[in-house]
C-alpha cells in the first residue's frame, strides 16, 4: 500500500499565501478528486502532492517519509504528474514523446531495455494511441494530445498519476474515455488523483473528493458527504439541484444565484 | 493476437525505416558537400595552387616521416599549411560550435527561432574584444582578444543569470528578457568605447572590421584556442541531449520526470555561452548561423537532440566554410566581412524559414 499526504502543507507565491495549511492523504487503490473553482488552488495542491512545489510550511510525506529526502528521480519514478497544457512546439513523434516517460529510470548513456519498450507498448495502448505512434505531436488534435500526455505520465509506470484538469480540452466523448481509463487504473492499483471543477465528472467516478476554495481545504472524504448541496452551493456560489440520471447517477443542475451578485 | 501485433508491426517498421533512411540521407549528402567544402576552401584563393600540390603539403605535414617535402617550394607551403589550412579548420569549429549553440538555446527557450547570442554571450564577447582592442593587449600577445572575448561572454552570462534568478529559480522567459536588456547595454557599451576612440583611426578601424567578423588571416593559434571549447562544448551538449528533449517539453513537465531543471539550466547556458564566446573569440560576430543551420537541419532530421547535435555541427561546419569561400570569391582582390556574407545568405533564409512556418500553421487551423 503506498501513502501520499500532505501534513498541514501551506503554499506562498508572491507574498500570498495560496494554499493554507492543507492536509490530504492519497492511497492505492484511491481515485482522488480535487474540486474547487477557478483560482481556488487545485493545481496548487496537486503540484505540491507532486513534489514540484516545496511546501513553505508543513510537509509532503511519500509513504510516510518526507518526500524531501527522495531523490528527483525516485520521486519521478514513483509520481507521475500530466499537466493541463502540454508544450508541444517541437515536431517529436508521439512515440518518442511517450518514450520520455522512461527517463527516470534511465541513465544518462544507458540505453533503452526491454522493460522500458514494454511500459511505452502499454501505455500506448493503454490511452489508447498506439496507432498515432509515429504521428508528429504537432498535428495532434487537443484530445488527441491529452491521451498522449496522459500516455507518457504511464510509461513511467508510477505507483500514483496526477492528472491538473484532464479533461478541460476535451469533448465529451473523449473525457468520458480519460475519466474512465483513470478509474481503470485506480481498480488496478495505482493511486490516482485529478483537479476538476466538472462535478458531475467527479459525481460519476471518484470514490473521494476534496474540496477547496481560496487556497483552504472545505471538506474532505466521500463524494455524497463532501459533496452535499450545502458545499456545492456555498463553495461555487450557485444554486444547486441533485437529479438522477436514467441510470440512476447523481446528476448535478447549477442556477445562478441572483442574490450574491448585488452584494459584490 | 500475433496476427494483431503483425498488423501493428509492419508500418511500425516502415516509418521507423523511412526515419533512419532520411537520417542517412542527411549524412550521405552532407559528408561530401563537407569534404568537397574543406578542400575547395583549401584550394581556391588569390594565388591559384595546383590541388597535386595542396595534397602534397597536406601530405609532408600530416605525414612526416612519409612524404618527403622535395619538390615544393616555401611558399607553396607557407600558403596551404599556415595560411589556407587553418583558415578553414578555423571555420569547421566556428560553425559547429556557434550551430551547436543555437541548437542549445532553441531547446532551452523552446523556440525554434533562438539564436546563441541571447543569454548577453555575443554582446559580451565583443565588449571583452573590444577592451582588448583600446587597452592595447592585442599589440602585446595574439592569445588577447579571443581570451577577453571568452571572458566577456562569461561574465555576460552570469550577469544576465543573476539579474534572472530570484529565490533559487530562473524562468526562461525572464533569462530571455535579462539576456536582451543585458546585450542592448553591451552592445551600447563596445559603441562607446568605439566612439571614443574613433580618433585613433588605426584601432577604430580594426575593431569595426573585427565586429564584422571574419577569418582573415587565421592561424593555428586560433584554431587552439577555438578547438577545445567547441569539442568540449558538444560533448557536454551530447551528453545533455536527453535532458534538452526533456526541457522541450516545458520546464515543469521535465522536472516531473526527474531533471534538475534549475542546474540544467546552468549548465546548459554554460555550454552555449563557452560556445558562443569561442566562436566570437577568434572569428567576430556572426550574424544567422547558429539560427538558422539548426532550425534548417530540424526540418531534416527531427527534434530529437541527440541525432539534432551532431548533423547541426556539421552542417554548420559546411555552411560557414562555404560563406568564407564566398566571402573570399564574389568581389577579388577585396575580401568582403564574413559577418557580412553569413547575414546577406542566412537573412534570407530564416526570411524562408518563417514565412514557410506561418504560411504552414495558417495551412493547418485552415485544414481543421
Amino acid at each position: 500500500m503506498n501513502t501520499l499526504a500532505t501534513k498541514n502543507a501551506s503554499i506562498s507565491r508572491n507574498g500570498r499565501c495560496i494554499l493554507h495549511s492543507a492536509t490530504v492523504s492519497l492511497s492505492s487503490g484511491q481515485l482522488l478528486s480535487i474540486v474547487g473553482p477557478n483560482g481556488s488552488g487545485k493545481s496548487t495542491l496537486l503540484r505540491t502532492l507532486a513534489g514540484l512545489w516545496q511546501a513553505n510550511e508543513g510537509e509532503v510525506l511519500l509513504n510516510s517519509q518526507p518526500i524531501k529526502t527522495f531523490s528527483r528521480k525516485d520521486v519521478a519514478k514513483r509520481i507521475a504528474f500530466v499537466p493541463q497544457e502540454a508544450l508541444m512546439d517541437f515536431s517529436f513523434t508521439v512515440g518518442e514523446i511517450v518514450a520520455m516517460g522512461r527517463h527516470p529510470h534511465r541513465g544518462r548513456f544507458s540505453r533503452e531495455t526491454a522493460s522500458d519498450h514494454e511500459a511505452v507498448e502499454n501505455a500506448l495502448e493503454r490511452c489508447d494511441v498506439v496507432q498515432l505512434r509515429h504521428r508528429l505531436v504537432t498535428t495532434l488534435s487537443g484530445g488527441e494530445r491529452q491521451r498522449v500526455v496522459i500516455a507518457r505520465g504511464l510509461a513511467v509506470d508510477p505507483e500514483f498519476i496526477l492528472l491538473d484538469e484532464p479533461t478541460a480540452n476535451l469533448d465529451v466523448e473523449h473525457a468520458l474515455e480519460v475519466l474512465e481509463l483513470c478509474s481503470i487504473l485506480a481498480r488496478d492499483g495505482k493511486a490516482v488523483a485529478f483537479a476538476t471543477h466538472d462535478l458531475n465528472a467527479v459525481a460519476r467516478y471518484a470514490s473521494s473528493v476534496v474540496l477547496v476554495q481560496g487556497g483552504k481545504l472545505i471538506d474532505a472524504g466521500n463524494r455524497e458527504q463532501v459533496l452535499s448541496r450545502k458545499n456545492v452551493e456555498d463553495v461555487f456560489r450557485v444554486r444547486a439541484e441533485l437529479v438522477a440520471s436514467d441510470q440512476g447517477h447523481p446528476v448535478y443542475v447549477f442556477h445562478r444565484r441572483m442574490d450574491n451578485y448585488p452584494a459584490q | 493476437m500475433s496476427a494483431h501485433a503483425e498488423i501493428v508491426q509492419t508500418p511500425a517498421q516502415a516509418v521507423a525505416e523511412r526515419q533512419r533512411l532520411r537520417l542517412g540521407m542527411f549524412y550521405v549528402v552532407l559528408l561530401p558537400v563537407l569534404a568537397v567544402s574543406i578542400l575547395a576552401g583549401i584550394a581556391i584563393g588569390s594565388t591559384p595552387i595546383p590541388w597535386q600540390t595542396i595534397l602534397h603539403v597536406i601530405g609532408t605535414k600530416v605525414f612526416p616521416h612519409w612524404v618527403s617535402t622535395a619538390g615544393l617550394s616555401d611558399s607553396d607551403i607557407v600558403i596551404v599549411w599556415l595560411i589556407r589550412v587553418p583558415r578553414v579548420i578555423v571555420a569547421v569549429f566556428v560553425g559547429a560550435g556557434l550551430a551547436t549553440a543555437g541548437v542549445i538555446m532553441q531547446a532551452l527557450f523552446r523556440n525554434p527561432l533562438a539564436e546563441p547570442g541571447l543569454v548577453g554571450a555575443g554582446p559580451g564577447a565583443v565588449l571583452g574584444a573590444v577592451i582588448a582592442f583600446v587597452a592595447g593587449w592585442t599589440l602585446h600577445s595574439v592569445l588577447a582578444l579571443p581570451l577577453a572575448a571568452i571572458v566577456g561572454a562569461l561574465l555576460a552570462l552570469v550577469l544576465v543569470y543573476a539579474m534572472a534568478t530570484r529565490g533559487g529559480t530562473t524562468p526562461v522567459a525572464t533569462l530571455l528578457l535579462a539576456g536582451i536588456a543585458v546585450g542592448t547595454l553591451l552592445s551600447a557599451l563596445s559603441s562607446l568605447l568605439l566612439s571614443l576612440h574613433i580618433v585613433d583611426w588605426q584601432v577604430a578601424q580594426e575593431i569595426v572590421f573585427w565586429m564584422m567578423g571574419g577569418l582573415d588571416s587565421r592561424t593555428w593559434t586560433h584554431f587552439w584556442i577555438c578547438a577545445p571549447f567547441v569539442l568540449l562544448g558538444l560533448a557536454a551538449a551530447m551528453i545533455q541531449s536527453r535532458d534538452l528533449d526533456l526541457l522541450q517539453q516545458g520546464e515543469e513537465t521535465a522536472a516531473s520526470l526527474g531533471l534538475d531543471i534549475e542546474a540544467s539550466k546552468r549548465l546548459l547556458t554554460l555550454t552555449a555561452a563557452l560556445l558562443t564566446g569561442a566562436a566570437v573569440a577568434v572569428a567576430g560576430l556572426l550574424a544567422f548561423v547558429g539560427l538558422v543551420v539548426p532550425h534548417a537541419v530540424r526540418l531534416v532530421v527531427g527534434p530529437s537532440n541527440r541525432r539534432l547535435l551532431p548533423a547541426s555541427a556539421l552542417a554548420g561546419a559546411a555552411f560557414l566554410i562555404l560563406c568564407d569561400l564566398a566571402a573570399r570569391t564574389v568581389h577579388p582582390p577585396t575580401e568582403i566581412r564574413l559577418g557580412v556574407v553569413t547575414a546577406l545568405i542566412g537573412g534570407p533564409i530564416f526570411i524562408w524559414l518563417l514565412w514557410r512556418r506561418s504560411w504552414e500553421s495558417g495551412e493547418g487551423s485552415a485544414g481543421q
